[in-house]
């Protein structure tokens, strides 16, 4: 049973603690929308449970085993967008696509990659450098990923920045279709979001 | 027994351990060094073969066993460093190597006044001292790697890695130079022929074997208080100590 | 496996559309060969007795050159957090990056060498000798550059930290490498040097990987 727990997770930065210990759980289904202050450790907390940053205190669990315990089995479950895109600008969005997948764990083929950038209307582009596209297409590439996507718990940091309204909404229908469909997400974002099902907000004080 | 360790791993009891033991510490190094210095100088007959030269080995032998001690230490505590995931680790081998640096200098250094009057050469390529050499420079690479990352801890735990990976090149890397060393049989004018050992020279030796040991220890024992002071200036405790509160005064 | 295979090829896919970084390093390779010459003097015999050790030590700085670029290009667009988080072992990974990585920089210094043999007057068997030294040897320069590379990810100064932090660690490689070729030309025969060649590339490539996978997660954090 997916089922996302975070118990007393708390980071330092200089010496510090950046926020106190936070804990919540997430079922299948469930969305929750950090929010909090430039500085307040939003970006933090995300890579705290994915395993990327080491915590101070506490512990993060998966399907109620320890992370570090069910290590492959979470990192199969789990797909990651951070502020950096992970996509290479010398590659074509459609080679990028294919790389990450196989990182990712689940090899996609040709044709899906091109129908997922299709849905993004990057189709046309599909094979041209990723140099030569706009911060907003890149950001749609890596958006696509979302799409091919077989992980169940997504966790996103700052997923609608640089989006053109039209995007806003596509990628709004995305996750919608993602939580329909039994998926976690865990997300950022200083916007408010309509995402058909109920978000929970979780206040992270500096 | 290993609540205790435990107990002495946090900064703050290693803090008031280390002030109580660095004063002795220091003393019986001073007086070590006394003894051996005599022993080695005054006492211990001359050569037949190598005349009074040879009283350098009283200081380079000792200084190279230490530079290798020391690395192997440095080596034992990035283990602990980074399976435990202590803070104290990353100071402890942090306050070694510079010792660590300077017995592997003093080392090569007494080499090459030990071997300039003997083999009229200020340095020879024999298989100890090159080794020590490169030995210096997994210290010196060890230091720019820690002062370079800014992140305290991420360059503590980067030199743990870099000072583990070094320590099992060691072997490997004394393996090969002493083949590169036997194969250039021309340059090898070896250093490692040492005197025929009499009883007071042996005894020497571990005088001032023992005495860098008790200066490594208290001096180890220094720098990681200053360590600790640095790192924990947050803290309440480090802001009550007498000598914070003094200087702020 | 796949994505050992998959990393290879898109990281040598990368490498070929930036040649000029590439051939770079080789160009310093030739460069430096070349220094010695003009340092030391043309007389024949010298440089036969140096030209090994010469063509090593330019391989070798060439292999420290190209090394930053190893992991910094994916730590900066956020390509390594997502090979750490592959469910897929970071090790495996890892080898698939050093793997492509030698393809680009050390193998074609193991074509080259013999051809700036001929500039040190090098017989025939050295020049084969020192392309089998340098075959066995450039993959275990690649692994433990690897290591340095993982350990000073952004860090300032990273060329030449890594030159520093590595450099002492490839000493054993050099001795045995350089020391085959003369061994061949004193007639002493180099069965015992490729044996020790050997027996560090086999460890190399088993625990430079994990070496390294550990190296990356301390500069992630």
């Amino acid at each position: 049973m997916s089922q996302l727990q975070a118990i007393a997770l708390s980071c330092e930065r200089g010496g510090r603690p950046l926020f106190a210990p936070q804990s919540f759980t997430l079922g299948a289904g469930q969305a929750m929308q950090i929010e909090g202050d430039n500085g307040a450790g939003k970006t933090s907390l995300l890579r705290m449970v994915c395993g990327l940053a080491p915590t101070a205190s506490g512990e993060v669990r998966w399907g109620g085993q320890a992370i570090a315990e069910v290590r492959t089995a979470f990192l199969r479950d789990l797909l990651y967008l951070g502020h950096h895109l992970g996509l290479k600008d010398d590659l074509s969005a459609l080679e990028n696509l294919q790389a990450a997948s196989v990182l990712a764990g689940h090899a996609v083929d040709r044709e899906s990659a091109l129908q997922a950038l299709h849905a993004q209307g990057l189709a046309t582009r599909a094979h041209l450098p990723l140099r030569v596209l706009s911060q907003g297409q890149k950001r749609r590439v890596a958006l696509a990923r979302l799409l091919l996507s077989k992980a169940c718990l997504w966790v996103l940091d700052e997923p609608f920045v640089a989006l053109d309204p039209a995007a806003v909404h596509a990628l709004q229908q995305v996750l919608h279709n993602h939580l329909e469909q039994g998926g976690l997400l865990l997300f950022t974002s200083h916007q408010s979001v309509n995402l058909g099902s109920a978000v929970v907000p979780w206040r992270l004080n500096a | 027994m290993t609540m205790r360790w435990f107990y002495y791993a946090a900064p703050q009891t290693f803090y008031g351990l280390a002030g109580r033991l660095w004063p002795w510490l220091a003393a019986v190094a001073l007086a070590l060094t006394v003894a051996g210095l005599w022993v080695g100088f005054a006492m211990a007959p001359t050569d037949a073969q190598q005349g009074e030269g040879y009283r350098i080995i009283f200081v380079h032998v000792p200084a190279s066993w230490m530079s290798m001690v020391i690395y192997l230490a440095m080596a034992f505590w990035s283990v602990l460093g980074l399976t435990f995931n202590t803070r104290l680790s990353g100071m402890m081998t942090r306050a070694l190597a510079p010792t660590g640096a300077l017995f592997a200098f003093l080392s090569l250094w007494t080499g090459a006044l030990w071997g300039k009057p003997m083999w009229g050469a200020w340095w020879v390529w024999d298989a100890r001292l090159t080794s020590e050499l490169i030995l210096f420079f997994l210290y010196l690479g060890y230091m720019a790697l820690t002062s370079a990352i800014d992140d305290v801890r991420r360059a503590d735990r980067a030199g743990a890695l870099i000072a583990i990976v070094g320590a099992i090149n060691v072997p490997i890397i004394y393996f090969s130079v002493k083949w590169w060393n036997t194969l250039h049989q021309g340059a090898s004018v070896s250093l490692t022929r040492s005197p025929s050992m009499a009883q007071l020279m042996l005894w020497g030796m571990l005088l001032m074997a023992l005495a860098m040991w008790a200066y490594t220890l208290a001096i180890v024992c220094y720098r990681v208080r200053t360590l600790i002071i640095e790192r924990e200036c947050h803290t309440d405790w480090v802001q009550a100590l007498p000598e914070v509160a003094g200087a702020k005064a | 496996m796949s994505a050992f295979f998959a990393l290879v090829v898109r990281d040598l896919r990368l490498a070929f559309r930036r040649k000029a970084e590439v051939l770079s390093g080789l160009f310093f390779f030739v460069v430096v060969a070349a220094l010695f010459p003009l340092a030391i003097g043309p007389e024949p015999a010298t440089l036969r007795h140096i030209g090994p050790g010469v063509l090593w030590i330019g391989a070798l700085l060439a292999s420290m050159l190209t090394l930053p670029r190893l992991f910094e290009n994916d730590w900066r667009d956020g390509s390594l957090e997502h090979m750490v988080l592959s469910p897929h072992p970071l090790g495996l990974l890892v080898l698939g990056k050093i793997t492509a990585h030698w393809l680009v920089a050390g193998l074609p210094l193991v074509a080259l060498a013999p051809v700036l043999g001929l500039q040190f007057d090098l017989p025939p068997d050295a020049l084969s000798m020192l392309a089998l030294s340098l075959l066995l040897g450039t993959p275990v320069l690649s692994c433990i550059g690897a290591i340095g590379a993982a350990l000073t990810l952004g860090v300032r100064g990273g060329g030449v930290l890594i030159a520093l932090l590595v450099l002492p660690l490839c000493v054993p490689v050099l001795v045995f490498g350089a020391g085959a070729v003369e061994a061949l030309g004193s007639g002493l025969g180099a069965q015992a040097h490729v044996s020790l060649l050997l027996a560090m590339l086999l460890p190399a490539v088993f625990f430079s990987p994990w070496a390294c996978s550990a190296a990356l997660r301390i500069a992630l954090e």
